[in-house]
């Protein structure tokens, strides 16, 4: 197997996988923040702007994990630099 | 397919380029002083207002309101800078429904931008509040351990409050593109509703985070005397 298709394939099973795997965790991180709030709320009705501000703030720093993977996994298939590497070798000989 | 609107040049002329984000960057900050120099050419005190006035009202309103709540101070210091970051973000996002329109903030060099302005701001803010010796003495709290810690922190906020706003929008539009191509009926119209709820709430985090960045390097030394913030706090109740 040359290496330009070695490349290609692990860069798209890694894309997969760094998404595959980041996602999920991140969503059962955010489904924690958002029932425990949403207990928080239940509770305490009238410090619901104060809730409801910090839990946007929250998942938005837990949601950004997420897409560092998605933005990862973006790269790989894209803009891989490995593979314009290769192919511009390929291009010059 | 394009990741981001970097790579439509329009225009190349030796070191200079026109690209997609300068055109729709400059774009959107001309609504935005064409709109406001519209409605502000004639603001009334009536009763009656005109429709642009009250919603300009509302909006600085809003933003003034928010200041408020997060920092617990005036909210005079903070509002040009949160709320431009504010209308700029949310404008080019909501601007995103128009087709054609690629939105500036989808390209990381914008982001960046903004990350930048917000990163050299907090120090500035830092120093007219607490002097330059009271501000980096921010960095030493509350050991002196803790200086290579609170330096990175600095730096990796600034990332990932640029890689963030690019990662939802830059995302929401590919997502909206890939729909298109495999289902185009109907659900592109839910992904772009979906696409404007998030470019909403991604302004409001970014000029929130921007906010909590610079009122936290403002006010530490009220944190520092906590007799007399328990003070204010036990006068705000009796209120």
């Amino acid at each position: 197997m040359s290496s330009v298709e070695l490349i290609g394939m692990i860069s798209i099973i890694m894309a997969g996988a760094t998404v595959g795997f980041g996602a999920p965790i991140t969503a059962i991180g955010e489904g924690w923040a958002v029932s425990r709030s949403m207990a928080a709320l239940a509770q305490q009705p009238d410090a619901a702007p104060v809730i409801t501000r910090t839990l946007f703030i929250g998942v938005a720093m837990i949601e950004s994990s997420a897409i560092y993977c998605f933005v990862v996994s973006l790269i790989l298939i894209f803009a891989n630099p490995f593979w314009n590497h290769f192919v511009n070798l390929a291009g010059t000989q | 397919m394009d990741i981001t609107p970097d790579s439509i040049v329009y225009w190349r002329s030796g070191p200079f380029t026109i690209n997609a984000t300068l055109v729709f960057t400059w774009l959107v900050m001309a609504i935005l002083v064409l709109v406001s120099w519209l409605v502000t050419r004639r603001l009334s005190t009536e009763t009656s207002l005109s429709r642009g006035q009250n919603l300009l009202e509302i909006v600085v309103d809003g933003i003034q309101q928010q200041i408020r709540d997060v920092t617990q101070q005036d909210p005079g210091r903070y509002l040009p800078f949160i709320g431009t970051l504010f209308l700029f973000i949310a404008t080019s996002n909501v601007l995103m429904l128009v087709p054609g329109f690629k939105p500036p903030t989808g390209s990381l060099s914008t982001t960046t931008a903004l990350a930048l302005c917000v990163f050299v701001s907090v120090p500035v803010y830092g120093i007219a509040s607490l002097g330059l010796r009271g501000y980096l003495k921010t960095y030493i709290q509350p050991s002196v351990f803790m200086l290579p810690m609170n330096v990175l922190g600095e730096l990796t906020r600034t990332i990932a409050l640029a890689i963030r706003l690019f990662g939802n929008i830059m995302s929401g539009s590919m997502i909206a593109a890939l729909l298109l191509a495999i289902a185009p009926l109907f659900f592109p119209v839910i992904m772009n509703a979906l696409g404007l709820l998030i470019g909403l709430i991604q302004a409001y985090i970014f000029s929130i985070l921007a906010l909590v960045f610079i009122a936290s390097a403002a006010r530490v030394h009220e944190a520092g005397r906590p007799a007399e913030r328990d003070n204010a706090q036990e006068e705000k109740v009796d209120e």
